[in-house]
């Protein structure tokens, strides 16, 4: 799960994280209050999306007037900002983060991952912020420092000096970055962080150390004992559909394919779609549907797949583990009666006689399929035809 | 023979009076596993599937000399129960719990590490569907009938995907030794390496398939140690080809955000390393009768 950069600052400030002053705001009028409680005379106006890459879509803008900052707010908010990372639909604005602006010296950038061939947490450092950690690693590799985090003790002060003075900060900078450091590993671990990142984090001219800009994604595993994350959700942050999904306990993604999928498991899922694609077709979807999947449960994923208009055709893959085909059946076949295109089904595993008898004898036009090759060639046909037919 | 698990393993099932470990315990019974009893804590004392109910591992372990378990614990208590089992000496723990925090794994895997590499037990999962010796025994949630008994290893992230395979070869008349799930998370309790290493030890495995996907080191590592140690044939498949940048596929571990993470990169890292990579998911069962072959 993804939260805000005007959220992650204040969950890392509460680590001791040092931030620039900043409120966030949900109008120009609001945004040009903040400015004046925070006073000063220069004002960073940024775009609260879930996305980097904000500052080259226009959304981060210097103001030197309240009115620049009025009209810098008025531009963002209520539209739909695209980025090289937020796909061509793009993400709303419906707030902006309004924050002090100072000039600074230095740029670093600071990541902490969890690094799964280690298992352990990862620090990646580098004097080569503002750009994105693949440009650096790709441009200037040697300016990459890191450490690894032993789970038992944690992130050791020595490791942050490592990588303070690594960075040829001078001592005043090095006791705040070791704290910017420390803090940032303490939110990652007690939160159930599965990546912090601060880029830049910038270094003054009288020697502050400030994390300028701040992203941090949590463990969807570890949300049910982080209530305050929980709380951070923004769904219209979220695919609408992906959002509906979540809230049904199913796995969906969408693509921009026009063959519906509805599979059991994970792994026969995406096997599922590269199989459409491979008999030249091209997925309008993931979607793992689980383990006991009711009739009920069958029937909330039809509806969740055909609220994509682009959908031609369905392909449903189920090899009963838990699962028993005639129970899957049911719910197809319930699903299937008022469907306006063509389904294609195929079942194996657990009562997988009885599930095919139950398809069989509904009447309806149902496409069936014995292996997982067969349906794929007959769903890209169907959704061919169907297509042709429109 | 087998990896990991036969006939005559002594099993508990951790979580052993919930629903669904009762209906999953009842069908590896069926299956003819070994199962001596369980642990629910707070119900010690107590007998279920006629067998006993113990408060802690340890004590199952003493009264019953268990050696493996099935882990069927909610998220919120596995790794407490992972480390549980740990600490009570079982060579083998398959934990099936769907949704551990990836943080809770790193520490149960550092935790592991107090003990000397004699004693330290092995986990398999999470987010698995755990592990079958065709013919002998489960400690999983797997359908028993799709596995003919044969001479093929399979090592799975995926359990559907393990099925399917398994299933194509019974088709073909090709059996299964073994059938390992190691599970969709980011940090697994073992490896594709580590099985690689137990099926290339077993005189009665001839082959093995090994089924990756998205995300994550382990079948790069995996494939280049088969190449550098393996004399038996290794069939290689990875799914997720269609599966966008960034995106969480269903399992935890299932996303891309590293170079080397897409499945093309995975199938083209096994290919360079001498596996027989399937072309599709539909190709498994053909893929390893043929390198069978090749192999006689």
């Amino acid at each position: 799960m993804d939260i805000h950069e005007y959220q992650a600052k204040e969950l890392l400030a509460g680590f001791g994280v040092p931030i620039p002053r900043g409120g966030v705001a949900y109008s120009a009028d609001q945004a040009v209050y903040v400015a004046t409680e925070l006073g000063g005379w220069h004002w960073a106006v940024k775009a609260q999306i879930h996305s980097g890459a904000r500052g080259k879509a226009g959304g981060v803008k210097l103001c030197r007037t309240y009115h620049e900052v009025a009209e810098a707010a008025k531009a963002m908010l209520g539209t739909r900002m695209v980025t090289n990372q937020t796909g061509p639909a793009g993400k709303m604005v419906s707030r902006v983060y309004v924050e002090m602006a100072e000039p600074f010296e230095r740029e670093i950038y600071l990541g902490f991952v969890l690094d799964r061939k280690a298992e352990r947490i990862r620090v990646i450092a580098s004097a080569a912020g503002g750009m994105e950690i693949e440009e650096i690693a790709h441009a200037k590799p040697e300016t990459i420092l890191q450490a690894e985090v032993e789970p038992a003790v944690g992130l050791q002060p020595f490791q942050a000096r490592q990588l303070a003075f690594g960075l040829g900060l001078n001592l005043k900078q090095v006791s705040q970055a070791v704290t910017a450091l420390l803090g940032c590993y303490r939110a990652f671990r007690d939160l159930d962080a599965t990546m912090v990142e601060i880029n830049p984090l910038v270094v003054t001219k009288d020697d502050r150390v400030l994390a300028l800009d701040a992203k941090m994604s949590f463990d969807d595993n570890a949300i049910f004992r982080r209530t305050q994350i929980a709380e951070m959700r923004d769904v219209t942050q979220e695919d609408p559909r992906e959002a509906q999904a979540n809230q049904l306990g199913l796995n969906y993604v969408g693509l921009e394919g026009d063959i519906g999928c509805i599979i059991n498991g994970a792994g026969l899922a995406m096997a599922t779609m590269d199989m459409i694609k491979y008999a030249g077709g091209e997925p309008a979807n993931f979607l793992d549907v689980g383990g006991g999947a009711s009739p009920e449960r069958v029937k909330q994923a039809f509806d969740l797949v055909l609220s994509d208009r682009g959908v031609r055709a369905i392909l449903v893959n189920i090899f009963a583990g838990i699962n028993r085909c005639d129970w899957v059946a049911q719910g197809v076949v319930a699903a299937a009666r008022d469907l306006k295109v063509p389904l294609v089904v195929r079942l194996a595993g657990t009562n997988v006689e009885e599930g095919e008898r139950i398809v069989r004898e509904s009447g309806l036009p149902i496409i069936t399929a014995e292996t997982l090759a067969d349906a794929a060639h007959k769903a890209v046909a169907a959704a061919r035809d169907h297509r042709a037919a429109a | 023979m087998s990896i990991l698990i036969d006939q005559t393993t002594r099993v508990i099932v951790q979580g052993f009076t919930g629903d669904k470990a009762t209906f999953h315990a009842k069908e590896m019974i069926a299956y003819g596993t070994h199962v001596v009893g369980g642990v629910t804590p707070g119900k010690g004392g107590q007998r279920h599937l006629d067998r006993p109910v113990f408060n802690t591992v340890k004590d199952a372990v003493d009264t019953t000399g268990a050696e493996a378990s099935l882990a069927f614990v909610p998220p919120a208590f596995a790794a407490d129960a992972l480390m549980e089992a740990a600490d009570a000496g079982l060579r083998l723990v398959c934990v099936i719990t769907d949704g551990i925090p990836a943080q809770d794994m790193m520490r149960v895997k550092r935790y592991l590490r107090r003990y000397p590499k004699e004693r330290r037990t092995t986990i398999v999962g999470p987010n698995c569907a755990g592990i079958i010796s065709a013919g002998k025994a489960m400690l999983g949630i797997m359908p028993g009938h799709i596995y003919l008994p044969g001479n093929v290893g399979i090592v799975s992230r995926s359990g559907t995907l393990g099925y399917e395979a398994a299933a194509q070869m019974k088709a073909l008349g090709i059996g299964v030794s073994t059938s390992v799930g190691i599970g969709g998370d980011p940090i697994n309790g073992s490896s594709f390496l580590d099985h690689l290493a137990r099926f290339e030890e077993d005189p009665d495995t001839h082959a093995v398939v090994m089924i990756g996907e998205i995300g994550g080191p382990q079948e790069a590592e995996a494939a280049q140690w088969a190449k550098e140690n393996m004399r038996k044939p290794v069939v290689g498949y990875v799914a997720g080809l269609t599966a966008p940048k960034g995106r969480r596929m269903g399992h935890a571990g299932a996303i891309i955000s590293a170079v080397g993470d897409t499945a093309a990169e995975k199938a083209e890292i096994m290919r360079s390393f001498g596996l027989h990579v399937a072309p599709s998911a539909a190709e498994l069962g053909t893929t390893v009768a043929r390198s069978l072959a090749r192999a006689a």
